[in-house]
């Protein structure tokens, strides 16, 4: 669950990126955060992941108070969470099974957990078979299911994708847009983050805009077909 | 899903982050070894002037020659005095009978002293001091005592010893302050590269949850690992280039009279203090590099 409270956030060059956004993000919600370059949309995820702490205002994510969150509390915040990124920031000289395995060994996971877990995920990304090739051997779209798959398999509650379409074509991008949606309806929270107007609308699911660093809409059921302006 | 501390993941990323970036790895070695061998080297020049002044303040004495008016009863009245002046260790009577029969027993003609009176020598004592580097004040202390007419002492060769080992000290001092800083620098520098290769995974680790420590803990056993290689190395080659000295010495008009101590006599000494050094430089130096990557 994530909250935003009046959260504002103004950067050391004096940019006033967020101007009091109010935001709820329930367990098991699957939301788009949409909105123009420069609105506040990475200002957000990186309030979230706590890469940053905010100016003023209360931020709280997954039962941490990111206001008062102790340094060593951080990492184990970020283990609720699962990132994925535009440009999928997977490990060349990887396998795509050491990519995952990294991720696990990052938070000192078992060999067993990790032979048990990394089978489950890459079928659950439809990339069993090949777990064995390096990330350059496959396609991007690929390359954006291994990122899905190496967020998950620490089994976070939440899964954060900023913009994860970004570099794909329609048909990928749909292919991945599905895939975090049956991710959500297997009990993982999604939040979206992404300009792809025709993905937002054909999903249906709940959208929040922001604009000039505030929420001006939170609706279910799309969102840029009302407002031709973002 | 948290375990145990993952020393053999921990250690193999360490000996991975050495080789990936080799020549600064080679350049880091190279900094530490010089740095032990001239900290090394000097530490053993000053362990064995020590030992060789020990040595000098256990063998070395300075005679006190008695006023020659003196009768031996009132020479050896002095003695009490002697004895109680500081940094006098022993103050041992010779009459003027067992000098010269000394002296002519360390002459090789003994025929040629037959019938000398003992008077043309002068009762004296043979005084021993605690302490060598106050040796000369001793000397004006012993000659300031009623009786005592004349001293005999070799204070060149006493101060020489102290201002050689002295000298080597502060230098010594100097010199690891500064290749102490180089090497620290140096290390720093090469985990910061190494952290910089690396900067896509740490990144990758911090998102997915990793604690600082374990990112850290690579970086630590690079940082050990190339320190404890310098120190060994080091260790080898101030075994050869102390055997080089002994043997120099040796074979020097003049210097036998230093006394070097064998390097088997010290080599666990200088192993430890090596080591100890490289894993300071190593992990100190690890950690001043890794410490802003772990900002964020």
């Amino acid at each position: 669950m994530i909250r935003l409270i009046d959260v504002q956030q103004e950067y050391d060059n004096g940019t006033k990126a967020l101007k009091g956004v109010n935001m709820r993000i329930d367990d098991g919600d699957f939301v788009f955060l949409v909105g123009p370059s420069g609105s506040g949309k990475s200002t957000i995820i990186k309030l979230i992941t706590a890469e940053i702490p905010p100016s003023a205002g209360r931020l709280m994510v997954n039962g941490y108070n990111l206001n008062t969150i102790r340094p060593g509390q951080v990492a184990y915040m970020r283990r609720t969470l699962g990132v994925i990124f535009q440009d999928f920031r997977l490990i060349e000289k990887k396998t795509i099974k050491e990519n995952l395995t990294f991720a696990m060994k990052a938070v000192g996971a078992s060999p067993r957990a990790i032979r048990e877990r990394i089978p489950y995920v890459l079928k659950l990304v439809g990339l069993e078979k090949k777990g064995d090739r390096h990330p350059n051997e496959i396609s991007g779209g690929e390359q954006q299911r291994v990122a899905i798959a190496r967020a998950l398999v620490n089994n976070p509650s939440m899964i954060i994708a900023d913009e994860p379409t970004g570099n794909l074509d329609p048909q990928r991008s749909l292919e991945i847009m599905m895939l975090l949606e049956r991710i959500n309806e297997l009990g993982t929270t999604v939040l979206v983050v992404t300009h792809e107007r025709e993905l937002v609308d054909r999903f249906g699911k709940r959208v929040i805009a922001i604009e000039n660093g505030r929420v001006i809409s939170d609706e279910t059921g799309g969102y840029y077909q009302h407002d031709e302006t973002i | 899903m948290t375990k145990r501390f993952d020393l053999g993941y921990h250690l193999s990323e360490g000996f991975r982050g050495i080789f990936t970036h080799g020549f600064m790895s080679f350049a880091a070695v190279c900094m530490i070894v010089a740095c032990l061998l001239i900290m090394g080297s000097f530490s053993l020049v000053a362990i064995n002037l020590e030992h060789n002044l020990t040595k000098l303040e256990r063998d070395n004495e300075f005679l006190a020659y008695i006023d020659e008016t003196y009768t031996e009863d009132q020479a050896r009245a002095i003695q009490a005095k002697l004895e109680a002046l500081p940094n006098v260790a022993t103050a041992t009577f010779i009459t003027r009978q067992e000098a010269l029969d000394n002296y002519v027993d360390q002459q090789g003609d003994n025929e040629l002293f037959e019938g000398l009176p003992p008077t043309v020598l002068r009762d004296r004592y043979s005084i021993h001091v605690n302490d060598i580097e106050q040796m000369e004040a001793t000397v004006r202390l012993v000659e300031g005592v009623e009786g005592v007419a004349n001293i005999s002492a070799a204070l060149e060769v006493a101060k020489g010893f102290v201002t050689v080992r002295n000298m080597a000290t502060v230098i010594a001092g100097i010199l690891i302050a500064i290749l102490l800083f180089v090497s620290l620098f140096i290390i720093s520098n090469t985990i910061r590269l190494a952290t910089f290769y690396r900067r896509d995974e740490i990144a990758i680790m911090k998102m997915c949850g990793a604690t600082n420590w374990f990112i850290r803990w690579p970086f630590v056993f690079e940082g050990i690992l190339l320190g404890l290689m310098g120190a060994l190395i080091a260790f080898g080659l101030q075994w050869g280039v102390y055997a080089v000295i002994v043997k120099a010495v040796a074979e020097t008009d003049g210097a036998q009279l230093l006394e070097l101590l064998p390097f088997q006599s010290m080599a666990l000494y200088v192993l430890g203090i090596f080591s100890a050094t490289g894993l300071v430089i190593g992990v100190g130096g690890s950690l001043v590099a890794i410490r802003k990557f772990l900002q964020v």
